[in-house]
């Protein structure tokens, strides 16, 4: 997929003439990843263009961040929470059985903390967040997600 | 009230939409009431709470809907009166339950903008004057005194200064700021205005992180809803991309400017140069959330609450293993027991509690041994604790505390931002040594390397990252050492058998 000519567009949408160019680097790149899922080589280098910096800086905050992939995403993603509030609820014992039932289809990522911590465990699909999850719930989302 | 349409008022939040709240309010609406749509209470254990005339009907799901309507389903009594709501001190949390979270209308009829009207009328100096009287301390974890980060900022010579808040709320065991960017978002802003009143900014930065795309829509609806009554103050949100070091203000500055999150020696402090190299307050949210009510009502009021040098209320969340779970606002000076076992009913699983994790990721360990500890920054101090942003995880004596001490080795391991090498380096070296430690090789001698270590992370790091990590790991130690030494392999094994 091509991500070239919309890139232009994307940039001029962020900037205020106020604050230097390179300061709407985050949102530019939220919004690249979300209309193209991922960022490319291709567009590294617009964009060091566009905001005049060069590759590497461009490529480093890329790779940073865990919200920025630099290639597509092969499978859906369930992200679960496993920080301690969530483990101290049991989501650790969700585990082997969600990736067993996930293997091949769906991608259980790891996040720390959704902010749901009196609930746990607790997993976000897209923007949709879960909370109180039981095997049965967990195995619900990956069916969906699959 | 045959004729009139029932009033149904169903939380938002996405706690309570975790939980299934849309379901619940779509079948209201089907049954031909109107529905509500206001910000929880903070009785978490009871979401989807609906209130119908002051009344709680907890764990609502759609079915249950005729029930509740007919007055036949089983009720919590009033909300307001319910003990968990009636014993706290709620300040910041004041609208909780009861305002539409972007309604200006709910807002104004609640006392909204009264503090923004007020400092208009005030000198910049007399702001910052009120702030330092109320005693307010950074909530993000660090406790330094606002009025005088604010007072640096005002003495600041410059062309453009900046407000900043820190909503990258990433510890585990906290959701506070999540719970006033989704209920009260108009606060937070009306906070940030009266911060650049008072320190000569027209430009402030909400950074929010990705994990909560409700708050961010929240938020992001109520700066444009109320741009005309702030300006020419203005608020940008930005979102932050999954980096928790990014909560840490030097690394969040960068993440605004576009580049890495990493850490920033300092000096220069940020109220002298911060973003984009200006004088820039840059405050937790909760610390600008508090800031209208100091205005408003003065800021002895506000430091008539609280203990020692801990003035005012804390916003407490109780989370983890435990059987009441919330948002539990109160001043500064309740014990730590109190809050897990008499407020939160202790653990959920009904076995014995065995610690709470108090701060977050960064936070020791308190066994119930210390749970007389009162909720005071100095106290907590005094034990190698911390208040943090004063989220409480609790633990049941299911806890293998070698596993948790190692997960606060690993989580520091993945979230370092690598720029220095007590942390970049330590935690991976850590997490290693803990492996050894569990696997019961060289145990004596693989404590004292993380001890070691744990003294280079705690006084070599640049942040509180890498500087912090230590007080999980060590605390973990010191207070069960049988997790560590000894690790009886039948007790493994039951607790593999217990968790598969």
């Amino acid at each position: 997929m091509t991500q070239e000519g919309g890139i232009a567009e994307i940039v001029v949408r962020h900037q205020d003439g106020k604050t230097p160019a390179r300061g709407a680097l985050l949102p530019i790149l939220h919004d690249i990843q979300a209309e193209y899922g991922h960022i490319s080589e291709e567009t590294v280098r617009e964009l060091a263009a566009a905001l005049n910096l060069t590759r590497a800086e461009v490529h480093g905050v890329v790779s940073f961040y865990h919200d920025f992939h630099s290639k597509p995403a092969p499978l859906p993603a369930i992200k679960l929470c496993r920080a301690e509030a969530c483990k101290a609820r049991g989501v650790e014992a969700l585990v082997p059985d969600a990736e067993r039932a996930a293997a091949g289809r769906v991608k259980i990522e790891t996040v720390y903390c959704l902010g749901l911590c009196s609930v746990g465990p607790s997993a976000m699909v897209g923007s949709d967040v879960h909370a109180a999850l039981t095997p049965e719930k967990l195995n619900a989302l990956i069916e969906e997600a699959a | 009230m045959s004729t009139e349409k029932r009033i149904v008022r169903i939380s938002d939040d996405a706690l309570a939409l975790a939980l299934g709240a849309d379901k619940v309010a779509a079948a209201f609406e089907k049954a031909g009431a109107t529905v509500q749509r206001v910000s929880s209470w903070g009785m978490h254990w009871l979401e989807p709470l609906i209130e119908i005339d002051g009344v709680g009907y907890g764990n609502a799901a759609p079915g249950d809907v005729a029930a509740i309507l007919a007055g036949s389903a089983p009720s919590i009594g009033r909300i307001e009166d319910h003990p968990f709501i009636a014993e706290q001190q709620r300040l910041t949390f004041a609208r909780a339950g009861k305002t539409r979270p972007l309604s200006l209308e709910d807002y104004a009829a609640t006392g909204g903008w009264i503090g923004l009207d007020k400092a208009r009328a005030m000198s910049a100096q007399a702001i910052v004057e009120e702030v330092k009287a109320s005693g307010l301390r950074g909530r993000g974890g660090a406790g330094f005194p606002a009025g005088i980060k604010w007072d640096t900022v005002r003495n600041a010579r410059a062309d453009q200064k900046y407000i900043v808040c820190n909503a990258d709320e990433g510890d585990s065991g906290t959701f506070a700021d999540r719970m006033v960017m989704e209920g009260d978002p108009y606060m937070l802003i009306e906070g940030m205005a009266i911060a650049g009143l008072a320190v000569g900014a027209d430009k402030g930065y909400v950074y929010i992180r990705s994990e909560y795309p409700h708050a961010i829509a929240k938020m992001r609806a109520a700066v444009k809803h109320c741009a005309h009554i702030i300006a020419p103050f203005s608020i940008e949100i930005r979102v932050g991309a999954g980096a928790y070091v990014c909560g840490e203000e030097t690394s969040l500055l960068n993440s605004l400017e576009g580049r890495r999150g990493e850490v920033r020696a300092k000096p220069p402090l940020p109220a002298i140069k911060g973003l984009f190299g200006k004088p820039t307050v840059i405050n937790n949210l909760l610390t600008l959330a508090a800031i209208p009510w100091i205005i408003e009502h003065g800021g002895q009021a506000y430091a008539d609450y609280g203990m020692g040098r801990s003035r005012g209320t804390i916003p407490v969340q109780i989370a983890g293993n435990v059987k009441y779970g919330g948002l539990y606002e109160t001043a500064f000076g309740i014990s730590l027991g109190d809050l897990v076992n008499r407020i939160g009913g202790g653990t959920a699983s009904g076995r014995p509690v065995r610690c709470a994790q108090v701060g977050g990721p960064l936070g020791a360990y308190v066994p119930v041994e210390q749970f007389h500890l009162p909720f005071d920054y100095e106290a907590f101090a005094a034990v190698d604790a911390l208040i943090g942003h004063a989220g409480i995880t609790v633990f049941d004596d299911s806890v293998d505390m070698a596993q948790m001490a190692r997960f606060a080795l690993e989580f520091c391991a993945a979230e370092s931002c690598g720029k220095c090498t007590p942390c970049r380096l330590g935690s991976t070296r850590g997490v290693e040594v803990m492996d050894q430690i569990i696997a019961g090789r060289d145990v004596e001698k693989n404590l004292g390397l993380i001890e070691d270590l744990s003294d280079t992370m705690k006084y070599g790091s640049l942040c509180a990252l890498g500087g912090f990590t230590p007080y999980p790991v060590m605390s973990a130690i010191k207070y069960f050492p049988e997790d560590f030494k000894n690790r009886d392999l039948t007790r493994e094994s039951e607790r593999a058998g217990e968790h598969a």
